[in-house]
């Protein structure tokens, strides 16, 4: 809604002494609104939609929606289609259209092989209304319509995707060059990676690698070159092949000249694959990633090898000491052992001598006590039946109980309380089942 | 609105179509060189029955279909757009009484029907059906255009429910369509005129009166610089197409009555579905011409019947239902706070919308300035059962380049609802006796932001002007012919706000629009104007109401620029 609309009524003058800051007086704002939905429906709805979404107002919807409109007409335009002629090339023979540069004829020179086929169609349209034949009449000059012929050869070919894709094979001025090392060394990545891309447009798998720059991991550097040492190519040589005659009178000459061309292709695809190569070597040797890359692994890889002579030192160290520990455990255990059998033994000794002292005692009770006998002297069977059996019991009995047996005949005189005694024991150890029942008669 | 399902295009290989899905009859619509064609299925009908039948396994659609209901009734269902997204219990199954009827399972909508040759009769549920019958829709479609359509705006009342639209969406999807957009019926309508190359973008306030077969639909709709904004809807399910062709089987079943003593075809369901056939093309009939014949063979107990009827006698018989729309239209201008003096056109769309006499109704009840756009009073009028999906192809021409997201993020509540200013923004001007006249730039209810320009005439000597820019509002002035006409409209009372038209028709008033100055926002000074020149004044309200405005003569430099605050 920029048209105006015109009011016909007029608009009051100006009263005497009306005055405000820069002529404008805001008096009132807008006194009453409400929320409501405009319906998502028609074209100014859609410019409503694109103001909000990208919060513009009117005047800047305006002027980009202008520039935009402006850029549609500029893309109408042949402009990307067009560069200065060379005279040299208007002079161009039509029979020779095998050594001209198709692109240059057209004008896209600066396109090549990125030419799109909407340009080469605009091109050739271009040249055409430029350079026909009749144009040339018209202005008087005389019947020639040799540009024109390359114009239309260039255009077949291009057009034809079998015949532009020989062309761009051996269309040599699309290379680039690769660096001299003196301008590698300012920069490197930069010109070594214009001269990939431009050779990335043989590769039969796209998209290729980029070369990336001097902070490129490992993995992207590698993927690169492994890329282009494992490189397949479409490029194809028919285009330089030399013309076979077409006459059938010759046969053997066709041939001849089939397999001179098969050959001479085959030739050329080594020498380009050599070239390619020859050409990565380069690159690669000067590539100061790959050496950083291979400093770092050396560096990593004497790390480890530190690493595990650290460890084994470690290891042996550690088998010492353990070695050491055992052996003085060993010998403290010895040590040990002996002091041990030493105290056995005396107290063995002390033990036995007590055995003997207590049987000592044991026996000199039953003598105390008569051995039992009730009147006088004992009869030598009575003392060996006593006797007998004192024997019996000390067999039976462990020298501890012996000890305590002889601590309760200790000082015992009187034969019946030395008799009791040794009457309990008996059948304390009848009890045991140490004894018989009929053992021992003779303290019973 | 715009919701994508399973099926997901690009913009570039979408073919988009509009769809006016109704419950009594569909219509799709491409777009030819940016007109809009409605597009004419197999039979070569552009409105085409929303009823899908089936005869031993077939499946029929379209007028077709339509002629199944005398004779397979049980198989064959009609009216079911409305029950999409319905729960049994809220639907109205009154237009199915003679087709297959609705049954309840969980609590949705679904047809019992035979629809294989053989074996037990299988239930379809109201989704299903709707997506077979799009699917025949796009079938026709596609072959008309010769490649497959993949996506499409569909028409939508305007008192379709969330669930309801959603439900749409699904059945739509599940036909392998990418839904676009819905878009209200009314807004579709006003897209089909203004998208007319004689069109011009003006400010106006329409009603819309979308009168189908089963329902009708008004809406008053604000159009303010090609942007719409609906300010008042009123639905109506009493007064439809269905209703007249009501009205006309009363009238011949009366007659055949008289004929034939004691037989009524209304009460064997196959009479009555070939009167209601018959009906619905005499009255069809009366549309075009003054008289329609009516003849059915073996109406009722194989008596043949053959009668005529004349536009008079239908439009007297049909008295009751047209002052119904009447009152309807009525009554929503009312909601929508307007006067019929404020309505500056009438848009009538749908099927019903043809009969002359509705029109004619308008007619009187508006003031001769409002157009009535209508095939009887304007021959230049779009058809009006082309209306909608004329508007939702042209909506879908628009939107289809644009990504699904796109679309998505446009018609989003935060993009689609803005403020709109109440009062009217203008300027003042002097009148023939030197009185202030407000003369309206912006339009009352005009979304925000908003930039109007206009040229104002100056005094004739020149010089130094002063303008002012105002809010206003109108009013109805109701003069009778017996007062002296009041030259100076900035006063009145409210007493005739009220408006009765039978009384003031009779009474001969005359009443008019007229427009009171509020408060004003801002005064600006243009010096040195010369003798005869304009003063261009652009007023520019942002998104929150704030307003600017740039005063300067026409092809002048500078000028003076302004801004009152947002509020």
């Amino acid at each position: 809604m920029t048209t105006a609309t015109v009011v016909s009524k007029p608009i009051p003058a100006l009263a005497e002494g009306w005055s405000a800051e820069k002529d404008f007086k805001p008096l009132s704002s807008i006194t009453s609104s409400s929320q409501r939905t405009i319906e998502p429906v028609g074209p100014h709805f859609l410019a409503h939609a694109r103001r909000a979404r990208h919060k513009r107002t009117f005047s800047e919807d305006d002027r980009i929606q202008a520039q935009e409109k402006a850029k549609n007409i500029e893309k109408d335009d042949d402009d990307d289609v067009s560069e200065p002629e060379d005279p040299m090339m208007l002079q161009r023979e039509a029979k020779d259209w095998k050594s001209q540069d198709h692109y240059q004829v057209l004008g896209l020179s600066k396109y090549r092989y990125k030419a799109t086929e909407d340009q080469i169609k605009r091109a050739h349209r271009k040249k055409v209304l430029k350079h026909h034949p009749d144009k040339k009449a018209a202005l008087g000059a005389t019947e020639d319509d040799n540009f024109f012929k390359c114009i239309q050869k260039a255009t077949e070919v291009l057009l034809d995707p079998v015949k532009r894709r020989q062309f761009d094979s051996v269309d040599e001025k699309a290379d680039v060059e690769p660096p001299s090392k003196k301008d590698a060394s300012k920069n490197f990545y930069k010109l070594w990676s214009r001269v990939f891309k431009a050779e990335a447009r043989f590769s039969k798998t796209q998209p290729v690698p980029s070369f990336g720059g001097e902070d490129a991991t490992k993995e992207e550097v590698d993927a690169f070159y492994n890329f282009w040492y494992n490189f397949d190519s479409w490029r194809s040589f028919e285009y330089l092949d030399e013309d076979v005659p077409d006459d059938n009178e010759n046969r053997d000459q066709k041939r001849h000249m089939e397999r001179k061309n098969t050959n001479a292709r085959k030739k050329k695809k080594a020498e380009d694959n050599a070239r390619l190569r020859k050409m990565l070597d380069e690159c690669s040797a000067g590539d100061e990633r790959i050496k950083r890359f291979r400093q770092q692994a050396n560096a990593a890889k004497n790390k480890k090898k530190f690493e595990k002579e650290e460890a084994e030192r470690k290891a042996k160290e550690d088998a010492r000491l353990k070695k050491e520990a055992e052996e003085k455990a060993a010998k403290e255990a010895e040590e040990k052992a002996k002091t041990d059998r030493e105290a056995n033994k005396k107290a063995k000794e002390a033990a036995k001598n007590a055995v003997k002292k207590n049987k000592r005692v044991l026996k000199g009770s039953v003598k105390d006590a008569n051995y039992f006998s009730s009147g006088g002297d004992a009869s030598a069977s009575q003392i060996d039946a006593v006797l007998g059996d004192v024997e019996t019991v000390q067999g039976k009995v462990d020298p501890d109980e012996i000890a305590a047996l002889a601590a309760k005949l200790n000082g015992l005189k009187v034969a019946d309380e030395i008799k009791a005694v040794w009457k309990g024991e008996v059948e304390r150890l009848v009890a045991a089942g140490k004894l018989k029942d009929g053992d021992c008669k003779s303290f019973i | 609105m715009a919701e994508t399902g399973a099926t997901s295009v690009t913009p570039d290989e979408r073919c988009a179509i509009g769809i006016t899905f109704g419950n009594s009859y569909s219509s799709i619509a491409c777009t030819v060189d940016d007109n809009a064609v409605v597009i004419a299925n197999e039979d070569g009908d552009r409105q085409i029955p929303t009823i899908l039948s089936y005869v031993d396994g077939e499946e029929y659609t379209g007028n077709q279909a339509k002629a199944f209901l005398v004779r397979n009734a049980n198989n064959t269902v009609t009216s079911f757009r409305d029950f999409l997204g319905q729960e049994f219990k809220s639907i109205d199954p009154t237009h199915c009484h003679a087709a297959a009827h609705p049954k309840d399972v969980d609590g949705g909508v679904s047809f019992t029907i035979q629809d294989n040759v053989e074996g037990e009769p299988s239930t379809v549920s109201v989704s299903e059906i709707s997506t077979r019958y799009l699917r025949r829709l796009i079938t026709s479609a596609s072959d008309y255009l010769g490649k497959k359509v993949t996506s499409a705006v569909l028409t939508v009342p305007t008192n379709f429910s969330e669930k309801q639209r959603e439900a749409l969406i699904k059945a739509t999807t599940a036909a392998g369509i990418e839904v676009l957009q819905l878009i209200n019926e009314p807004t579709a309508a006003v897209l089909a005129y203004d998208a007319r190359p004689e069109a011009v973008v003006e400010d106006k306030t329409i009603v819309v009166a979308d009168l189908g077969g089963s329902r009708s639909d008004v809406a008053v709709v604000a159009s303010r610089g090609g942007l719409y904004t609906i300010l008042a809807t009123a639905h109506d399910y009493e007064f439809g197409g269905a209703s007249l062709d009501k009205v006309l089987m009363d009238h011949f079943a009366k007659e055949f009555m008289k004929k034939n003593k004691d037989v009524d075809p209304r009460e064997n369901a196959r009479s009555l579905a070939k009167l209601k056939a018959e009906s619905e093309a005499a009255k069809k009939a009366l549309s075009i011409g003054t008289n329609a014949s009516f003849s059915v063979e073996s109406l009722a107990e194989g008596i043949d019947f053959q009668s005529t009827i004349n536009r008079l006698r239908y439009e007297t018989i049909a008295r009751k239902v047209f002052d119904g729309f009447n009152r309807l239209v009525e009554g929503v201008i009312k909601k929508a706070g307007l006067d019929v003096l404020d309505i500056d056109e009438v848009i009538l769309s749908g099927g019903t919308a043809h009969t002359p006499r509705i029109a004619s109704n308008f007619r009187s009840i508006f003031p001769a300035t409002t157009a009535i756009q209508a095939p009887s009073t304007n021959p230049n009028a779009v058809n009006p059962s082309e209306l909608l999906a004329r508007g939702a192809a042209l909506q879908a021409s628009l939107i289809q380049e644009y990504e699904t997201n796109d679309i998505e993020q446009s018609t989003h509540p935060a993009v689609t609802t803005v403020p709109h200013i109440t009062n009217a923004i203008g300027v003042v001007s002097l009148g023939d006796d030197g009185e202030d006249i407000f003369t309206p730039v912006i339009a009352p209810e005009t979304a925000v932001p908003v930039r109007r320009t206009v040229h104002v005439a100056t005094p004739k000597e020149g010089g130094d002007v002063l303008v002012k820019i105002v809010e206003g509002n109108t009013h109805i002035k109701v003069t009778k012919p017996e007062a002296k006409p009041k030259e100076n409209g900035t006063k009145d009372d409210d007493e005739d706000d009220s408006d009765d038209d039978d009384s003031e028709e009779e009474e001969e008033e005359t009443r008019e629009k007229v427009w009171k100055i509020g408060a004003t926002l801002g005064e600006a000074a243009v010096r040195g104007v010369k003798k005869g020149s304009k003063v261009e004044v652009t007023i520019n309200v942002a998104g929150d109401l704030g307003v600017t405005i740039t005063s300067r003569e026409v092809g002048g430099k500078g000028g003076i620029r302004g801004v009152v605050k947002a509020p």
